[in-house]
């Protein structure tokens, strides 16, 4: 049985100072909560700052930091590919090329934006898949908290599950974006001062970086690896077989670098919504900027502890170890708050917990307050009741509708939640099957902004067609050694992957390949329906440049992606 | 609306005055540091988290300062 973490009065004190807070940005804004556009839209008023730092907040979810973690001790620095490569170069290309037309057509949403730009059954199919997506991740990542609350400090797990997902509707109830934007900034920098103790003593215990790669080098050579593979990015990815992720270079960059974060950061509604919420274009575009600054220093934070604890475990005298389950694995998530246990004496201690804590409530918040707008403006407004000639009432109208789509959202999830406790399996199993659409609706969105041919029906073909094959191949491969038909070849398996990372990349870039080709090829046999005076403000080609000549060079979106590109770079090559 | 530089301010503020008293109270407290080398943690973190929360609140009081000289 695991010896569970003993926290003190002076633990409980900070994280119930830190909810105070939290609720109370919630309540000081709810006067200003007088409409949907208030609510559901920030009214679009935000500083880039702010926004920016919501936007890699919202990201920074307790899966994210648990998984990373975890990530850490398995693949090592390998796992900064999620990072540099997987989310730099999709952020800067969103910030630069693709938020102009996002913010400039005025679309309140995703779906929104392919409502204007296609046709409405494109957005419906869109609207809904994210919506039930948006759903699931919360209640998995609600239960991960829950479970692990209840494993390590003893928690209830009914207690931690309702007061976590309480506070989060509370807040989120008052004051709309608005409050989860506010508090995604002051989570973050919880969860940055709540970890750096971690870092710090982490990397003494083990004398430092070299030290480090010093104690790691007999470690990895005994599992079949060069003694640098656990310190090194790109230098054991020729092959496939050299590294611990199991994909070669073409499939990181392929399949992660391009189609995998490109489909996440560049159309994920949850993510982007925090840049819709700025308060002119310009914002808008430094939004996602700002977020990669931190973005690029987050794995010192989060993996470079997983990568020492690499080290305690082949250690005896260290007296670390990670909880087993029931097959006797060990699980790898728990890796973070094994950490804090083992560094962090009572006071920091409770910082660290209200970081985890703080990581999923900004999580949580980002799919709560993108579920409601989706639901409010795609479904209940295009579906059960349109808009009239009264704005006033309108606006007071679908306020309400955001606040009961906000109740009803936590409610679900909770239940959800309740549900992946019992069925684990077949939770991941669907997340994994919606996170499918992120790929294929990259390549329509892609398309529609970049072409002004393409067509409502080679897009929602496209959309769909991209799923479908998608889900075919999830059911046709397998990972080697998987035990349940949850992890794929459902149907029947035909080909197998060394790796669970290299199936997931490969149905990534087949769903990308196959939704693309439908779309270029419908689009040809179709007629464009809309003409260049509708696509106006929608699509590359037809819409005037922005000009920020009045600025200076490091406050204009350009000047910054140059900045956030070269410490990129930068990175890339010192840690090769 | 509210500027959000108040709000982080003064919680870390809070966070960095109590936890830097709990590590002057435990600071004869040393198998409790044992974990951390014998670094008294919390005496460190609650001073950079104090420093913060000042340096959030006095950005927040220039920007007001501008703003109503302006008006």
């Amino acid at each position: 049985m695991l010896e569970k973490v003993e926290l003190s009065w002076i633990d409980y004190l900070i994280m119930m100072i830190y909810f105070v807070f939290v609720l109370g940005v919630g309540w000081f804004l709810r006067k200003y909560m007088k409409n949907a556009n208030a609510f559901l839209e920030a009214g679009r008023s935000m500083p880039a700052w702010v926004a920016g730092l919501a936007f890699i907040s919202t990201n920074l979810g307790a899966l994210e930091v648990m998984g990373m973690t975890g990530s850490g001790l398995k693949y090592g620095m390998l796992t900064t590919h999620f990072y540099w490569i997987g989310a730099i170069p999709a952020m800067i290309f969103l910030a630069l090329f693709m938020m102009p037309f996002y913010y400039g057509s005025k679309a309140r949403s995703v779906p929104e934006y392919l409502k204007l730009r296609y046709d409405e059954k494109t957005r419906g199919l869109n609207a809904i898949l994210f919506a039930v997506m948006t759903i699931l991740a919360s209640g998995i990542s609600m239960y991960a908290l829950a479970i692990l609350m209840e494993k390590v400090l003893g928690w209830d797990f009914n207690l931690s599950l309702w007061i976590s997902a309480g506070i989060v509707l509370v807040y989120t109830y008052l004051g709309g974006l608005s409050s989860a934007i506010y508090n995604e900034v002051l989570q973050f920098f919880i969860i940055v001062i709540g970890l750096l103790p971690l870092v710090f003593l982490s990397l003494k215990d083990v004398g430092g970086w070299l030290g480090l790669k010093e104690t790691l080098a007999p470690i990895t050579t005994a599992n079949g690896y060069a003694a640098d593979t656990w310190t090194t990015t790109w230098k054991y990815t020729a092959e496939a077989t050299s590294n611990p992720l199991g994909v070669e270079w073409f499939g990181i960059l392929f399949g992660l670098g391009f189609v995998l974060s490109f489909g996440y950061w560049c159309t994920n509604f949850l993510i982007v919504q925090r840049a819709f919420a700025a308060e002119s274009i310009t914002a808008s575009r430094k939004v996602p900027l700002i977020g990669a600054i931190p973005k690029m220093f987050i794995p010192f934070l989060i993996i470079v502890p997983g990568i020492i604890a690499l080290v305690l475990l082949n250690d005896p005298s260290k007296g670390f170890s990670l909880p087993i389950d029931e097959g006797g694995k060990p699980i790898y998530d728990y890796t973070i708050i094994m950490l804090l246990k083992q560094y962090l004496p009572t006071g920091v201690l409770g910082l660290g917990i209200t970081a985890l804590l703080a990581s999923f409530m900004s999580g949580m918040a980002g799919n709560v307050s993108a579920f409601n707008t989706v639901w409010t403006y795609d479904i209940y407004q295009s579906y059960i009741r349109k808009r009239t000639d009264n704005e006033d009432a309108d606006g007071r109208h679908y306020l309400n509708v955001g606040r009961v789509a906000t109740i009803a959202c936590v409610l679900v999830s909770i239940g959800a939640a309740y549900i992946a406790s019992k069925f684990g399996n077949i939770m991941d199993f669907l997340q994994t099957i919606f996170s499918l659409i992120n790929a294929p609706l990259f390549a329509v969105i892609f398309l529609g902004m970049f072409w002004k041919r393409t067509t409502g029906h080679a897009a929602f073909t496209g959309l769909l067609g991209g799923f479908l094959l998608a889900l075919l191949h999830h059911g046709l491969t397998a990972p080697v050694g998987a035990t349940t038909l949850f992890k794929g070849g459902w149907i029947g398996v035909i080909h197998t992957y060394p790796v669970e990372m290299a199936q997931n990349f490969w149905t990534a870039i087949v769903a990308f390949t196959v939704s693309t080709s439908i779309t270029v090829a419908l689009t040809l046999l179709t007629k464009q329906k809309k003409s260049e005076k509708d696509l106006y403000g929608l699509v590359y080609s037809l819409t005037p440049r922005t000009v920020e000549d009045d600025v200076a060079w490091y406050n204009r979106p350009v000047g910054l992606a140059v900045v956030v590109g070269v410490i990129c770079v930068i990175l890339s090559i010192i840690f090769w | 609306m509210v500027d959000i530089r108040f709000p982080i301010g003064i919680m870390f503020s809070v966070l960095g005055v109590l936890i830097t008293l709990f590590g002057f109270i435990t600071i004869s407290d040393s198998e409790m540091y044992l974990k951390s080398f014998g670094i008294n943690v919390n005496i460190i973190m609650g001073i950079v988290m104090l420093i913060f929360g000042l340096t959030m609140l006095l950005m927040a009081f220039r920007k007001q300062k501008k703003k109503s000289l302006l008006l």
